[in-house]
């Protein structure tokens, strides 16, 4: 939200806005000196970018997919956004995969002048964020500015950020936001809620804010009131999403299936297929770790501090003396895996997966969170078949 | 009172063995860096740059090409005792280079079908890399090696730092970048998921699949890989000459036992037809 302090808009502000009141939208934010990041199509996918107007909008353009498997599909009903599980996440913007911390001089003296890294983001506003993003930014606000230690980086992106939600009605074959209980409706924390319908009364954006802001722009745009249509259309679309999930999660408690599942025979299984290429960690919305990077130049009298994407993945992620600590992919696959649904738990009292899906999609082999999550269950059901009192 | 001496700059040599001096070409492309390099360290040995040729001992040696005459046995023991650090360029140097398809071939065959005159040209059996014969401080691959890492050697070497040379794949390089993975979303074979990162993934975002010109990663799982460029449309024979190129020492060393296996009367890449 633009503002954390903001009460929720009071009344009712639900207005209908039509193909130019998006691209008036999209005007209106940029009056505002906000930089609008949004979805487009560029090399063959739907990929968040700075939009220069609505008209880059991936309109009449969709997506199949499945594990290891992404294709943009042409639309004919012309929706821009009939898409999921994209190749990145808004993390990109507000978590960037390098930054620099801080840049140091030494002078002729021989004195040393360290200077923090005063990061100046541009005033971002989100468009086409999904609930189950949403959400994913909330999990990493607990993170990153949740704690007694705040990223500035993160807090500075994140604190100016207006955040326009646009509700799930086509979810993809590897959707699994009911079972992770984050969409397919958009859930609190949003300045702005749209949900796209398209029938025979014509494409439109049922709208309403969450934030003064997102009813003062609303204010500003060409609509018209929402009519009972549009609004009961809306509602039966986002609905009927949440019953076209493609993948489900097993409906037990993840955090403990994970916690006593950790000598499973599924993790070799799981660990034959993996890649270890690391590109789960780095299309999840929710992973955040990072590594440092040191730079110096020629003279050694320049050096910076930077900071990049790191990998569970990695090899150096656990490298101490004497190797690393996770070296098989088994123990990294298991690492990723129980510290998403189940220690993230314990570290920020939340499940750390969001079901959007992304980690399916672009894992190269098509490893399924969802498939593992079910084997696992299987697995520790058999477990306890297999001994008198149900136990293993 | 006379002016105190300056401080003597530590000595850079650059040495080439079995190579087509692409990673040596390198150095001389890192045209905004040459100048300051120049003042900070002595190049007293860099044939490819100048005729002013220094003995050792040196401080930091770049050595560019692989192990593949009887002459570059004595020649690489020599240089090795004469540097404090030993670091090899490129994919000759760490990996024996495409030269090293004659490891799995008849090397004699090979004299006799592409040299005029074989008995002019003494050579042996296979070419290896330099870590095969001496120590080595540290390897920098590619085929050719990026600039960006040279000068992280380079900066690292002269601050006393370790350089940052990450062991991992190209896709920690093309999900930083934002491309698209092109086996997912084009069906483009890419064996970027098991080879080391270091060129940016170039070819990746010009939408060309990874090569592997830098050689496998620090974990891969190839009984994993080669049946993910199979359903991407590569042939068993394709598969085959995308690993036994640059790096093909070192690919074969991690391919799965079947790989092995060729069958009687397959043509080898590079194989005399």
């Amino acid at each position: 939200m633009a503002s954390a302090t903001a009460p929720p808009a009071a009344g009712d502000t639900a207005c209908v806005l039509d193909r130019d009141g998006m691209g008036a939208l999209v005007r209106e934010l940029r009056a505002r000196g906000r930089t609008v990041i949004g979805p487009t199509v560029r090399d063959d996918a739907i990929v968040l970018a700075k939009l220069e107007s609505a008209e880059e909008l991936p309109y009449g353009w969709g997506v199949e997919h499945e594990a290891g498997y992404y294709r943009v599909r042409r639309r004919p009903d012309g929706a821009a956004f009939a898409h999921s599980a994209g190749p990145q996440s808004w993390k990109s913007f507000l978590h960037p995969e390098r930054v620099r911390q801080w840049a140091a001089d030494r002078g002729p003296d021989g004195e040393m002048t360290v200077r923090p890294e005063r990061d100046e983001p541009p005033s971002f506003a989100f468009l086409g964020v999904r609930p189950c993003d949403l959400r994913a930014i909330q999990i990493q606000d607990r993170v990153m500015i949740g704690g007694p230690h705040r990223d500035a980086t993160y807090g500075a992106r994140r604190g100016g950020a207006f955040l326009i939600v646009v509700e799930c009605t086509e979810p993809g074959a590897t959707c699994f936001c009911v079972s992770m209980d984050t969409g397919p409706a958009a859930r609190p924390g949003y300045d702005l809620a749209l949900t796209e319908v398209v029938d025979e009364a014509g494409h439109r954006f049922l709208a309403r804010a969450g934030t003064d802001e997102g009813a003062e722009i609303l204010a500003a745009l060409p609509r018209r009131p929402a009519d009972d249509l549009t609004r009961t259309r809306a509602r039966e679309d986002v609905e009927a999403a949440a019953g076209r999930m493609g993948r489900t999660m097993p409906e037990v408690d993840l955090r403990a299936l994970l916690a006593g599942t950790l000598d499973a025979e599924r993790w070799n299984d799981v660990a034959a297929r993996c890649l270890t290429c690391g590109n789960c960690t780095m299309a999840c919305p929710t992973c955040f770790c990072t590594t440092t990077e040191d730079v110096t130049d020629l003279t050694g009298d320049h050096a910076e501090r930077w900071r990049r994407w790191e990998s569970c993945y990695d090899l150096d992620f656990t490298h101490l003396p004497g190797g690393s600590v996770r070296g098989s992919g088994r123990s990294r696959y298991r690492q990723w895996l129980t510290h998403k649904l189940g220690t993230w738990w314990d570290q920020f009292d939340s499940s750390g997966c969001v079901g959007c899906g992304r980690c399916i999609v672009w894992c190269p082999v098509g490893i399924d969170i969802t498939e593992e999550a079910h084997a696992l269950h299987q697995e520790s059901l058999d477990g306890q078949a297999g001994t008198e009192d149900g136990r293993p | 009172m006379a002016a105190p001496a300056a401080p003597a700059r530590p000595r850079l040599g650059v040495f080439k063995f079995a190579s087509c001096d692409g990673c040596q070409l390198t150095l001389l492309d890192c045209e905004d860096e040459l100048l300051p390099l120049s003042a900070e360290v002595e190049i007293a040995h860099f044939v490819e740059a100048s005729s002013d040729i220094q003995p050792g001992p040196y401080d930091l040696s770049l050595v560019e090409g692989s192990v593949s005459t009887p002459e570059h046995l004595e020649r690489i023991r020599r240089i090795r005792a004469e540097s404090r650090y030993l670091v090899t360029i490129g994919a000759c140097a760490t990996a024996g280079g495409v030269q090293a398809l004659r490891n799995y071939a008849d090397a004699e065959e090979f004299r006799a079908a592409v040299y005029a005159q074989p008995e002019y040209i003494e050579t042996l059996a296979t070419s290896t890399p330099i870590e095969a014969h001496v120590p080595v401080d540290l390897e920098l691959r590619g085929c050719p090696i990026d600039r960006g890492q040279l000068v992280e050697v380079i900066t690292a070497f002269l601050a006393d730092r370790r350089p940052d040379i990450p062991n991992h794949s190209v896709c920690f390089a093309c999900k930083r970048r934002g491309t698209p993975c092109l086996p997912v979303s084009r069906g483009i074979p890419c064996l970027g998921p098991a080879t080391h990162a270091g060129c940016g993934a170039l070819c990746p975002a010009y939408g060309r699949g990874c090569y592997g010109c830098f050689g496998p990663s620090g974990s891969t799982n190839m009984p994993a890989m080669i049946p993910l460029l199979r359903s991407d449309g590569m042939s068993d024979e394709d598969v085959l000459r995308l690993l036994h190129t640059f790096n093909v020492n070192d690919f074969t060393a991690i391919e799965p036992e079947r790989e092995h296996e060729v069958e009687p009367g397959t043509k080898l890449p590079g194989e005399p037809r």
